[in-house]
């Protein structure tokens, strides 16, 4: 919970908040910019920050663009979520040698590795961890590893002030506004008054890591600039209704809508690799040239591949409408039987980074009105 | 590094079991005993639970637990030679290891079934699940009213346990009725699916719990004709089949609409799923 007592950080004080968590044995991952996109990776020091750049996105595309200011988090989010860092695309999860006809395991792929400092996480970034907690922490099982780069991370939230053309947290009810999950909470202030942040601990780690930055106490206007961000980014053109939305679903496993997008869908998975919330694996097992050495590797799956629902005789799901209809349904319906809350946080990035620019919100939409032959 | 001391909590890691004993029940299906390499561990577990088992160098797949639960010394699987993995596990020798992780799943409800009738629906492999529960109830007869077996298979070479049917038939208050969609000459049972079976069934529906397993479009028509023959949809239990990759609700792949194949199942209330099971590529 952001503390009232909150600060003001001058922008020179972001490089030595790197650098303190450095110190404290943290790798910290921020945005940088690299291939025309907004990424997360390794910081090294401020300089990495994407200073001075924004995001243009719309359905189907996504553009980086210079801004007037120097803003270190002036855009909305990249292609990349915090899943790369906690729920990594790929992670061995045991290797085994054989031993006359049978096996021993040697051992199991919970590294230890720096805890990471994630830097400029936003509202809807915090929701979809917390979504993918409930899934790989605080349901029947844990999953150990999942649970090792969690229980480590240290969390600095960044506040958004503006939104892109496809964010629409605010109806999902996850943003703008960062309201927990985090170990320091930043607001980007630009103005006459300089280039700073506002700044308030939401964890005894993030005061320990606060009183070692030259923090000023915040005025008034410091509270009102950084409130009038966040109002700025709930301007948002896009949204879901989400009454009744599981029944809405539930209801209209056929409609017409089903076949009008599976006729644009190219079924490429983009949308659930780049989803901070899917979660889906598989596993693997490879085997070294002498046949002695077996590893098992998890990697990210797609229900979207025709593989995912195989059993023997066939796929469950042959058409791109079944694929389709299993994602967003799951998404925004069974998600809730499942685990208490929508898989879907607003974050926008299945609809910038789908190559027909198909658009979550206007499917939705479309099943809302009902239309016989499914066009919007 | 964490040896294969099978103290462990991460629900990953397979453990090392031998193969004792393999037996053929048709052509393409065999029977496994495993026994455990490192002989402290019990091998406890429900009747309808199922396991993931790792040939070395093969894969993983999910296995219905088909031996007697009152054993724990050792896990029993009945598996049909149908692709790359099941053909490796049914061609491994006496001697050989198979990881096993688990059991995994819910179980046929064994208890709230006491003191009422059990009417056990199979369709080919699906006998294999069912197992456990019959022998639990045949060991507890006194805590079970009638016990009525109906089991279909595709002809008579693809019957399991022909030799224990036949046993199974001779306890008191049990019935076994089996058919085969093809007889053949030699076969002088009865022939046609499995719901035909109902008609020579002393089924009392009242105080009655069936438990269903076998291909999806069987259920749909046994689950239909136990509901005619008077159950209540709370009464009827199925056990359904997705692909599965990791058996504890990582994956994402056994997902069957709201529920999660590998931990909300196999084994369902018909009630649960009625209306899932009605959908085309759910
Ligand atoms: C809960 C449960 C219990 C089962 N119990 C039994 C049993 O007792 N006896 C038995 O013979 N079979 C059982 N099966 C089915 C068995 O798992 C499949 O026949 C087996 O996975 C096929 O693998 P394969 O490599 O031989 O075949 P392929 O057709 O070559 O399959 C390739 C891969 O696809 C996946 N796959 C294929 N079919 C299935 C399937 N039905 N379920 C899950 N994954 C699949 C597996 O990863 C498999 O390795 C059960 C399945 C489930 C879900
Ligand atoms: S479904 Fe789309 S908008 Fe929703 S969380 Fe996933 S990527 Fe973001
Ligand atoms: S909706 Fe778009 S991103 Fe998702 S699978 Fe279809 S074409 Fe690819």
């Amino acid at each position: 919970m952001a503390h009232r007592s909150e600060h003001v950080l001058g922008v020179d004080q972001l490089g030595k908040l790197i650098g303190v968590l450095a110190r404290k044995g943290y790798e910290v991952i921020g945005p940088t910019v690299r291939d025309g996109a907004i990424v997360y990776d390794h910081v090294e020091s401020a300089e990495d920050l994407p200073a001075g750049w924004t995001d243009e996105q719309e359905p189907g595309r996504y553009r980086l663009k210079r801004r007037e200011d120097m803003a270190l988090f002036g855009y909305a989010v990249g292609p990349q979520s915090w899943k790369k860092y906690m729920h990594p695309a790929e992670v061995r999860l045991w290797s085994a040698e054989r031993q006359g006809g049978t096996f021993r395991i040697l051992n199991n792929e919970v590294k230890p590795q720096r805890p990471h400092a994630l830097l400029g996480a936003r509202a809807c970034e915090l929701a979809a961890i917390a979504v993918q907690d409930r899934v790989l922490l605080e349901d029947k099982y844990r999953d150990p590893i999942y649970d090792q780069r969690r229980e480590g991370a240290f969390i600095i939230a960044v506040q958004c002030t503006q939104a892109a053309a496809t964010c629409f947290c605010a109806s999902m009810g996850t943003g703008p506004q960062v309201s927990g999950g985090f170990d320091l909470v930043l607001t980007e202030l630009i103005g006459p008054e300089g280039h700073r942040f506002l700044v308030a601990t939401g964890s005894d780690r993030g005061v320990e890591v606060l009183t070692e930055l030259e923090a000023v106490p915040a005025t008034e206007e410091d509270r009102q600039q950084a409130e009038a961000g966040v109002e700025a980014a709930r301007q948002q053109v896009r949204s879901i209704d989400t009454t009744g939305i599981k029944e809405l679903l539930y209801k209209n496993f056929e409609h017409p809508r089903w076949d009008n997008v599976a006729s644009r869908c190219l079924t490429c998975a983009n949308c659930t690799m780049v989803c901070p919330t899917c979660f889906c694996t598989s596993v693997e097992d490879v085997t070294d040239i002498t046949g002695d050495h077996a590893e098992r590797w998890r990697r990210w799956d797609s229900c979207f591949t025709q593989s995912f629902s195989y059993i023997h005789g066939g796929s469950v799901r042959t058409s791109a409408k079944a694929r389709y209809r299993q994602w967003m349904t799951h998404k925004l319906a069974s998600w809730i039987d499942q685990f208490g809350s929508s898989g879907c946080v607003g974050c926008g990035r299945c609809i910038t980074w789908c190559p027909v620019g198909i658009d979550i919100t206007e499917e939705v939409g479309a099943i809302r009105d009902g239309g016989k032959d499914g066009n919007p | 590094m964490i040896m294969a001391t099978g103290i462990t909590t991460d629900p990953m890691l397979p453990q090392p079991y031998s193969v004792r004993d393999v037996a053929k029940e048709t052509p393409d299906t065999f029977t496994l005993r495993l026994e455990p390499e490192i002989a402290v561990n019990r091998s406890s577990f429900q009747p309808g639970q199922f396991s993931m088992l790792w040939v070395f160098g093969v894969g993983e797949l999910p296995i219905s637990i088909s031996g007697d639960p009152a054993l724990q010394d050792r896990l029993v699987y009945t598996v049909r030679s149908v692709g790359q993995a099941t053909h490796a596990l049914v061609n491994r020798r006496v001697g050989e290891g198979v990881g096993v992780r688990g059991p995994f799943g819910t179980g046929w409800p064994a208890e709230a079934a006491r003191g009422r009738d059990v009417i056990v629906v199979a369709g080919g492999i699906g006998l294999a699940p069912l197992r456990p529960l019959i022998y639990q109830v045949l060991q507890n007869r006194d805590d079970y009213g009638r016990l009525l077996i109906l089991y279909g298979a595709r002809s008579p070479r693809e019957l399991l346990y022909r030799k224990e049917l036949a046993a199974w038939a001779r306890n008191r208050e049990t019935q076994v009725l089996v058919t085969v969609d093809y007889g053949g000459l030699g076969w002088r049972g009865h022939v046609g699916v499995v719901t035909t079976l109902f008609k020579y069934a002393r089924l009392q529906p009242a105080p009655a719990v069936a438990m269903v397993c076998g291909p999806e479009i069987m259920m749909r028509f046994v689950t239909r004709e136990l509901e005619n023959q008077g159950l209540s949809r709370d009464n009827i239990y199925v056990s359904m089949e997705r692909n599965m990759k990791c058996a504890v609700g990582f994956c994402g792949h056994c997902q069957y609409g709201p529920h999660f194949i590998c931990k909300d199942g196999p084994v369902f209330r018909y009630e649960q799923i009625r209306n899932l099971l009605e959908k085309y590529e759910l």
